[in-house]
């Protein structure tokens, strides 16, 4: 009896070390697919009309101050310097050229002084080499096979390491189920076939998806060919959004 | 040997979180494509995901029972826009919900109609209105036919 108790707990602790540390499976996968996203930044006219669509389609409280999408304004004048909002993060568009300064102060900034201005499209850029996955203590949140980085929501205890390690502030807490929560390109949309919301609200064709392993693909194309960049390269998370006419004033 | 017991009993522990794991942590738990350090979860969730039903179903969908209205706005300078940018999310319509909550506010129209003069951007291409100015109090359907843009009624 002794001896029988002794044997099976000495399998499950063996099984259950291998589950931990399998070998095999610690070597990296060749993706078929993976899901790639461009931003074309000379297009975007800060409607808002994708943020709108990514709260609907995603059920994320439309009147609470956090989105999976948001878009900035960046506005460089010839005096002071740069200014950057996002009203609400563009839930309803910009509507008016007083640029929110914060703490309920706005300011109108005449034409004559602007040397450009432009709108800026943010969402998870589904890093290559994600820090919020890496610091996951109950391994909540991962990479799926197409590269996109998912949440389990069952399986979220709401520590907030990940929301406090993306470099790109991406993540927050869903107001409703109080774990982590990220834009996913769509998951749901995606395994339909179907483009992200964001990307199908999108008049004017500034937000695209893509997959880079398939050549034939417009996306990876641009990618592969015109002069792209991405937010923040220093970190090394190598992410998976691509900008055209990015701007250094770009945060 | 008196000093192995504190082993035993750490050992003894170890065994019994491990046991305790069998039980707790589903079959599907642990290492996959993305390897050890971006992999490790459970496998089911990325079914649970598959299977959330998408809400926007993109102007296809409409065209099926609203072609008239699809055609007259893919003629107009609205040809960009999708219906449900202003109508809202189809989800199963017209089962579920029977009717659409169109968006009929001025501000609706703002997103793209509001002025603003920013000299690198196609915004200042659009035509645009001073909200303040232009019939403040005035809804925008009213004068104008949002399915036949650019002319006024």
């Amino acid at each position: 009896m002794k001896f029988a108790l002794g044997g099976s707990g000495a399998l499950v602790f063996t099984r259950g070390l291998n589950e931990i540390f399998r070998p095999v499976a610690l070597q990296a996968s060749s993706r078929p697919v993976r899901w790639v996203f461009l931003v074309d930044t000379y297009k975007c006219i800060g409607c808002g009309f994708c943020v709108k669509a990514c709260k609907l389609e995603n059920e994320i409280p439309f009147e609470a101050n956090v989105s999976r999408t948001w878009v900035e304004r960046y506005i460089v004048t010839k005096e002071d310097g740069v200014f950057a909002d996002t009203p609400k993060e563009a839930r309803h568009g910009f509507t008016t050229s007083r640029v929110d300064l914060g703490q309920g102060k706005y300011k109108d900034i005449p034409r004559e002084i602007i040397d450009k201005a432009f709108f800026v499209p943010k969402l998870c850029n589904q890093c290559e080499k994600p820090p919020c996955v890496q610091v996951c203590p109950v391994g909540a949140t991962y990479q799926t096979a197409e590269g996109v980085v998912l949440v389990d929501q069952k399986w979220c205890i709401g520590c907030g390491y990940c929301i406090m390690a993306c470099p790109y502030g991406m993540r927050f807490f869903h107001p409703v189920h109080h774990v982590a929560e990220k834009c996913n390109f769509c998951y749901h949309r995606l395994a339909k076939k179907m483009k992200p919301a964001c990307v199908l609200a999108c008049p004017v064709g500034a937000r695209r998806i893509g997959n880079i392993k398939d050549p034939g693909d417009a996306v990876a194309k641009t990618i592969m060919t015109q002069r792209v960049s991405i937010h923040k390269p220093e970190y090394g998370t190598n992410p998976q959004v691509y900008y055209l006419g990015l701007s250094e004033e770009v945060r | 040997m008196h000093f192995l017991r504190p082993l035993y009993v750490v050992l003894a522990i170890a065994g019994i979180i491990l046991i305790a794991r069998t039980f707790v942590v589903p079959e599907d738990f642990g290492i996959h494509e993305s390897g050890y350090m971006y992999g490790w979860y459970r496998k089911a969730n990325e079914g649970e995901w598959k299977a959330i039903k998408p809400k926007y179903q993109g102007r296809e969908y409409c065209r099926d029972c609203h072609a008239e209205a699809e055609q007259q706005v893919r003629s107009s300078g609205h040809k960009l826009i999708e219906c449900e940018n202003c109508h809202g999310p189809a989800r199963s319509h017209p089962e579920d919900p029977p009717k659409l909550t169109l968006d009929r506010s001025r501000e609706l129209c703002l997103r793209c109609h509001t002025f603003l003069p920013y000299p690198t951007s196609k915004r200042s291409e659009i035509k645009g209105i001073h909200p303040e100015q232009h019939n403040p109090d005035g809804e925008c359907a009213g004068c104008h036919n949002p399915h036949q843009a650019s002319k006024p009624q």
